[in-house]
């Protein structure tokens, strides 16, 4: 006991002193002190008081920095939680977190010391990228980084069981949680993110399928499939190869996506530093972990239950197990598309570029049976299972084929596919909206998730067929008429913020059938660094956004103006939302029943 | 004996992805096309079609001026489909098409063009693919509107109706 203590004990102090360290950082933030390097290089007196603060970790160094307090902060609070779990296992767990937590002091104070000083001082600092200073993007890493580090204690944990040949449903059941945790901080740093390049880069898209954020969608996918794996473990005791291997997997690729965004070697918004050292020392930290993990799996896990592959072929578990498929499927896309440019490139110094339409086209046709999959295996039951009684299944889906083909019938878009495609999503939405009322509470947060999930990808296929745009270039007091809409451009102001200049343009927007909108985008004008960037102004209610950029036209009186209507934007957040609702009832459920 | 074969498979496989992965680190920057909206052109060295000689961007895209730069190739079954707008838009005194003629041989390319009529103002060979990407071209066809030197308009995929109608306006 008194030696468990100490532990306890000394990883508080840990953690401690990181935030003690944290802290000072935020407040030579707060107090613009040029003497620190990394202040210098990203902050400015002129910067409002909270973007002086986001700033700490809106570079390499403070976010390097942001990683390793929440590294600790998870081990001490899993040391806390764990007390019921057996000694052993919890000081294997304690160092494997640690050398992770070692390799990334190591990391930070060889190659990206927060705390350089310059001498002589400078007067001023050069300051932080204006699209940057962005409240979701204030916040977004480190809800983010709490995801991603939350899954190094799965990672501990997981190898530290499988050591010890540790794992078992009660386990599962301690694991859970940590899975939840990580996958709800995940899902809301991804959100926020989306969020962000919704608004901020003006092309009223929210997911590019740039790089980064594939990045931060594989450790998503694999962790979802985790949660799900587990779900099984915790009833059946079977899939645990698939968990120790997703577990590990997950960490991995949010390291790995650590390494591809800060190595320079792809080049994106998220990119802070080109120094190939700093990429060296992860790459060699990455793949030491991924060889330790291998050989634990390899030499230690023991296959629990023998029978594991012969799931009678109607039953929850075998309907997991497609899914699981699935989604191992999906990541495998995504991670192809990511990679395979890099790979190509050294081998054969061929470039190519992968885009939204590699995706598309591969991740698309596959979401149909994986919706469908997912409307029926919650309905099934364990072990075995019979399809009586399910005519309902059979009305629902004959009902959704009927909604979608009126959808989509009058509309200028490839039919089969598009009916296919929104039929499976209403499905799932209609099967899970049933579920609220007949099965009350019982299961409730996959319920809420499942239902979420469905409509998020009803907003998306909606938001893309229904989607409007116009690009046009206008004078002050000019005039565009289109079919359902007249754009008039009637002045521009100007006015002076603390760090930047903005010129603003009035537009009255009126609807065929009347209605008159006011939208006024903005330029804004940068003063450090000096950077002009285009604000969108977006008019949100519960149907569609209007979204409206301007963009000067050089050495001319005209303005290129952008134009969009997007249709059920907001319940792309919303759906989002509601997922990770799901994930939170569970999560809290949970603690509730331990007590 | 086979899960033996299996591990020391996946190990080698992750011994090559690092080895990959570190010479990769070595000539960083590897291209990702960006979606920033009024994006300077690249400015490139290129050959012409018809005659080889080596010409730069600026060259190519004057100021007070609106050029499509449109991405083809012979072996491209879109690109035909877009041709007649193409041979359309030839005809507007505003704009000048310029050609982006990628991975392509220069037979084929010549019978394409005698086949459907020439819309192009200039052809620049693009033998290997690398031009396309520094424009952050995904695939071909796609046109970029360009006026000053920027891009107002990326069209990913071949033209039609709506949009001919859309560079019609951005022109006018």
């Amino acid at each position: 006991m008194i030696f468990d203590n100490k532990i306890v004990t000394f990883t508080f102090l840990q953690f401690f002193f990181v935030i003690i360290s944290f802290l000072g950082l935020i407040m030579s933030f707060v107090n613009s002190d040029f003497s620190n390097e990394t202040v210098f290089n990203h902050s400015h007196t002129t910067k409002p008081l909270f973007y002086k603060i986001s700033g700490t970790w809106g570079n390499h160094e403070g976010s390097l920095l942001l990683w390793l307090l929440v590294l600790t902060l998870f081990i001490f609070l899993f040391l806390i939680k764990s007390k019921d779990q057996t000694k052993q296992y919890r000081i294997l767990t304690l160092l494997f977190q640690q050398i992770i937590i070692i390799g990334f002091f190591t990391f930070l104070i060889k190659t990206s010391n927060p705390f350089n000083y310059i001498f002589p001082i400078p007067n001023e600092g050069l300051g932080l990228n204006p699209i940057l200073q962005d409240p979701a993007l204030a916040i977004h890493p480190p809800i983010l980084y709490l995801g991603y580090v939350g899954s190094s204690i799965i990672f501990s944990s997981t190898l530290a069981a499988t050591t010890l040949n540790y794992i078992s449903k009660e386990w599962a059941k301690h694991i859970k949680q940590w899975v939840l945790v990580s996958w709800i901080f995940l899902t809301i740093g991804i959100l926020l993110g989306s969020i962000w390049a919704y608004y901020e880069l003006g092309w009223g898209g929210f997911w590019f399928w740039d790089p980064v954020e594939n990045v931060s969608l594989m450790p998503w996918l694999a962790l979802t499939t985790l949660l799900h794996c587990i779900l099984v473990l915790e009833k059946r005791l079977t899939l645990t190869s698939w968990v120790v291997v997703l577990s590990i997997s997950t960490f991995t690729l949010s390291m790995c996506g650590t390494f591809l965004v800060r190595s320079g070697i792809l080049n994106s918004v998220h990119t802070f530093a080109n120094d190939p050292e700093r990429g060296l020392f992860i790459l060699i930290f990455l793949f030491c972990l991924i060889f330790m993990s291998l050989f634990i799996f390899f030499f230690f896990h023991k296959v629990k239950n023998k029978d594991s592959n012969s799931f009678f072929w109607l039953s929850k578990e075998t309907s997991i197990l497609i899914n699981n498929w699935f989604m191992m499927y999906f990541l495998a896309v995504v991670l192809i598309g990511t990679i395979y440019p890099i790979f190509l490139e050294v081998i054969s110094s061929e470039k190519i570029s992968v885009g939204p339409p590699f995706y598309n086209k591969l991740i698309i046709p596959f979401l149909i049976p994986f919706l469908f999959a997912m409307a029926i295996g919650p309905k099934l039951n364990w072990i075995k299972s019979e399809l009586e009684n399910k005519t309902y299944l059979v009305l629902f889906l004959i009902l959704s084929l009927l909604v979608s083909v009126f959808t989509i019938k009058n509309l200028n878009v490839n039919f089969l596919i598009n009916t296919v495609l929104v039929t499976s999503a209403f499905y799932l939405f209609f099967i899970t909206l049933r579920d609220f009322f007949t099965k009350k509470f019982k299961n409730l947060s996959q319920n809420i998730a499942h239902f979420g999930f469905s409509l998020l990808i009803l907003s998306i296929l909606f938001n893309n067929i229904f989607s409007t745009e116009i690009i046009t270039n206008l004078k002050i007091g000019e005039t565009y008429e289109g079919a359902e809409f007249k754009i008039n451009f009637e002045k521009i102001e100007q006015k002076n913020e603390k760090n930047f200049k903005a010129i603003i343009g009035k537009f009255n927007i009126e609807n065929s059938n009347g209605t008159i909108e006011n939208l006024r985008p903005e330029l804004r004008i940068y003063n450090q660094p000096n950077i002009v960037t285009s604000e969108a102004d977006i008019k949100t209610n519960l149907l569609k956004d209007s979204f409206i950029t301007m963009n000067l036209v050089q050495n001319q009186d005209y303005f290129n103006i952008r134009y969009q209507i997007k249709p059920f934007m907001i319940w792309i957040w919303f759906s989002v939302l509601l997922i990770t609702l799901g994930g939170l009832k569970s999560l809290i459920l949970n603690k509730r029943y331990e007590k | 004996m086979k899960s033996k074969i299996f591990q020391i498979f996946l190990t080698i496989f992750f011994i090559m992805i690092f080895f990959i992965f570190y010479k990769g680190l070595k000539n960083p920057n590897i291209y990702v096309p960006k979606n920033s909206l009024e994006k300077d052109i690249p400015s490139f060295k290129a050959k012409i079609f018809d005659n080889n000689t080596l010409v730069t961007s600026e060259e190519i895209f004057k100021r007070d001026k609106f050029y499509l730069m449109n991405i083809w190739a012979s072996w491209c079954l879109p690109c035909r489909e877009e041709h007649p707008f193409l041979m359309e838009l030839h005809s507007n005194k505003n704009l000048e098409i310029i050609g982006l003629n990628y991975k392509d041989k220069k037979k084929n390319a010549y019978k394409f063009l005698k086949e459907l009529n020439n819309p192009y103002e200039i052809i620049i060979l693009d033998k290997d693919g690398t031009l396309a990407i520094e424009w952050g071209a995904y695939g071909v066809p796609e046109s970029f509107l360009i006026q000053n030197q920027k891009i107002i308009k990326k069209i990913i995929g071949p033209l039609n109706k709506d949009l001919f109608t859309e560079i019609k306006r951005l022109i006018k």
